[in-house]
């Protein structure tokens, strides 16, 4: 194994938050410097992201785990894990590459945004840590590290909620949405401490060997407290509220971010239900608690969409019902997987979820870029007050479409194929399930088709400022989503093959993988 | 023995304290108020389970060769976690200092521009 390999983990930690610390300094010599940092950085970072990805896929797809300051075991033999480790498995890699697409698509985006405005230091200064915070959240192998890094990953986000401070409602989605976060990290927090006291460490795979031998009250209450912090954190009804607002408030490209984000609180949450407790306690109770959950959360978000005038939280009430989706997905095929005899419609059920994950962030992510524009051309985000805008922004038309069929599961675009997969697995697990979400989706096509209507089509109200043309940066970043969209739709099994299996692999019976790998290294 | 438990009771009864102001108290310093005792609670408790009676602090320049040490993680768990409550309640103030500079008012139930 070479070097660069090696320590590709730590470096995709590493790199960007030394370029989040050094771009106050960079930017003192003018915005062009900076700006060009910051794009070498996230280009940097995504390269090292696909390499990670494309050696590891090379590979056999077992863990990599790097361990932090020192190897195993300890020098004095000592057998538990307590060094701070990163453990990456098949479903960490294909976290990191949404994490790296939304990051890319985000950073091409404001490299243009923010020409005429200030303050552009401290945004992209944020921006980074935002994706350190979500990548160590997706990588790191030990609990009270994924603490730390969601933690980061608030403060991140909700600064960069908060971040047009002559917005009065921007500050009030900031407090609602930082009050939750910090809610949710000390849920975290505290399960961190039950299971610390309980088992006496804090390596998720040292705790999955050991959860179930003591206490079950302790493990039971970690678990319930864990599963509301983080659903919490992934805007999850009935704590969905901060969504909307966080999203809507943003500044455009932070909202894909934000995004990847909800993302990376929903890949703990996958991770402490499959790896950290696997089928430990009542899972088909739980299996049932996350579906309905998520069936709250698909009908919410779509019928909150339907009375949205506000363009971004249409959009956003889109993206919460688009987590109720993840969450139906993964709950069948926790219920399948955990049942008496396993039904291999579970695992299709966990690939059409874990696909709808990159697909939700490509064509979400082109919704909110394309909404930043058409806000800036419209000059309000009141959709009663668009008009007209297909007749000179072309590109951009044709991208907020593929965007919004590709969200409501339009053939032949990405969201047709990850869900298909959802409503075919969900329908013979239950078909009521399967209906309800079909039906939803129906109603999401009928809002975006509102909102497109109303946007692009019809007359030019007046007063509409026409005269900024859209720069050519935004369009390559939203023709980079597009593409994905498409080509996700297109080739769907070949995407399937390479990079979602080995995801829901890690799911489905990765789980002892994922603990050897530390455990048997250890020698112990 | 009962004594030996005081410590989590107390904290439990902290998060219960912070909960009860960040639902039901209007004023948003109140409701920051609560989120820090919340933490406190949770630190508290964090510093409660690394507790050894007759434990010593892990030092080994000055300690007894064979004494009885108490692991230095909980420690080191919240002090990280200090740091991050300070930080974060930094936050959620200038948050509300920007709030009151808008609406004239610390009183969440007047302040609902964002709705639905």
């Amino acid at each position: 194994m070479n070097a660069l390999l090696h320590h590709a983990p730590v470096l995709l930690v590493a790199v960007p938050l030394l370029g989040a610390f050094a771009v106050p300094l960079l930017g003192k010599l003018g915005a062009n410097v900076r700006r060009g940092f910051v794009g070498l950085i996230v280009l940097l970072t995504t390269a090292i992201a696909g390499y990670l990805a494309a050696s590891f896929y090379a590979a056999d797809a077992s863990p990599i785990v790097y361990v932090l300051g020192g190897r195993l075991p300890l020098p004095s033999g000592m057998v538990a894990p307590i060094r701070i480790m990163f453990e990456v498995d098949g479903l960490s890699v294909f976290m990191i590459l949404i994490t790296a697409l939304a990051a890319l698509a985000a950073v091409l985006y404001t490299s243009s945004y923010w020409k005429q405005r200030s303050g552009g230091t401290l945004k992209d200064s944020l921006m980074l840590l935002l994706i350190v915070g979500i990548f160590g959240m997706e990588m790191t192998g030990d609990l009270f590290n994924f603490f730390v890094f969601l933690e980061i990953t608030s403060i991140a986000a909700c600064s960069l909620v908060g971040f047009r401070v002559w917005r009065g409602q921007s500050q009030e989605a900031a407090f609602k949405v930082m009050t939750l976060y910090t809610l949710s990290g000390l849920f975290v927090l505290l399960a961190v401490g039950l299971l610390y006291g309980q088992y006496g460490g804090l390596n998720i795979a040292y705790l999955a060997t050991m959860v179930g031998s003591g206490a079950a009250v302790v493990d039971k209450i970690a678990l319930a407290l864990l599963l509301t912090g983080l659903a919490m954190k992934a805007g999850a009804v009935p704590m969905h509220m901060w969504a909307p607002d966080a999203y809507g408030e943003a500044p455009g490209a932070a909202s894909i971010v934000l995004v990847a984000n909800s993302q990376a609180s929903l890949y703990g949450l996958f991770r402490v239900l499959f790896t950290l407790y696997g089928n430990a306690y009542s899972p088909q109770t739980i299996a049932w608690i996350l579906i309905a959950l998520a069936v709250v959360t698909i009908i919410v978000g779509v019928t909150m969409a339907l009375v949205q005038r506000d363009i971004k939280r249409l959009i956003a009430f889109g993206a919460v019902s688009q987590i109720g989706y993840m969450m139906l997905a993964v709950g069948v095929g926790f219920a399948a997987m955990t049942a008496l005899e396993p039904s291999s419609f579970g695992f299709v059920a966990l690939q059409g979820g874990l696909f709808h994950m990159i697909n939700d962030a490509a064509c979400i992510g082109l919704l909110f870029l394309a909404a930043g524009i058409i806000i800036r051309r419209a000059g309000t985000r009141d959709l009663q007050g668009m008009g007209g805008l297909a007749h000179e922004m072309r590109w951009t038309t044709a991208f907020f479409m593929i965007g919004a069929f590709a969200l409501a599961g339009m053939p032949p675009l990405n969201g047709f194929a990850s869900k298909l997969m959802i409503y075919e697995s969900t329908f013979k697990f239950s078909p009521v399930l399967a209906i309800i979400a079909i039906l939803a989706s129906i109603l999401l096509l009928a809002v975006f088709l509102r909102a497109f209507q109303a946007a692009f089509l019809g007359p030019q109200p007046e007063g509409a400022n026409a005269s900024q043309s859209v720069p050519a940066s935004m369009l390559v970043s939203m023709g980079l989503l597009a593409l994905v969209v498409i080509a996700f739709g297109l080739f769907p099994g070949f995407f399937v093959d390479k990079i979602v299996t080995p995801a829901a692999n890690a799911l489905w019976n990765g789980r002892d993988a994922y603990i050897q790998a530390v455990m048997l290294g250890m020698g112990g | 023995m009962i004594l030996g438990q005081m410590p989590f009771v107390v904290s439990a009864l902290l998060v219960i304290v912070g909960l009860y102001a960040l639902l039901f108290k209007r004023n948003l310093i109140k409701m920051v108020i609560g989120v820090s005792i919340i933490e406190t609670g949770v630190n508290l408790f964090l510093v409660t389970v690394g507790y050894r009676t007759g434990g010593q602090a892990p030092i080994y320049t000055y300690s007894d060769p064979v004494a009885f040490r108490v692991l230095p993680t909980p420690q080191a768990l919240t002090l990280t976690s200090i740091v991050i409550g300070l930080a974060t309640t930094a936050l959620l103030l200038s948050f509300v200092v920007f709030i009151h500079r808008h609406y004239q008012t610390l009183d969440a139930q007047k302040i609902k521009e964002l709705k639905g």
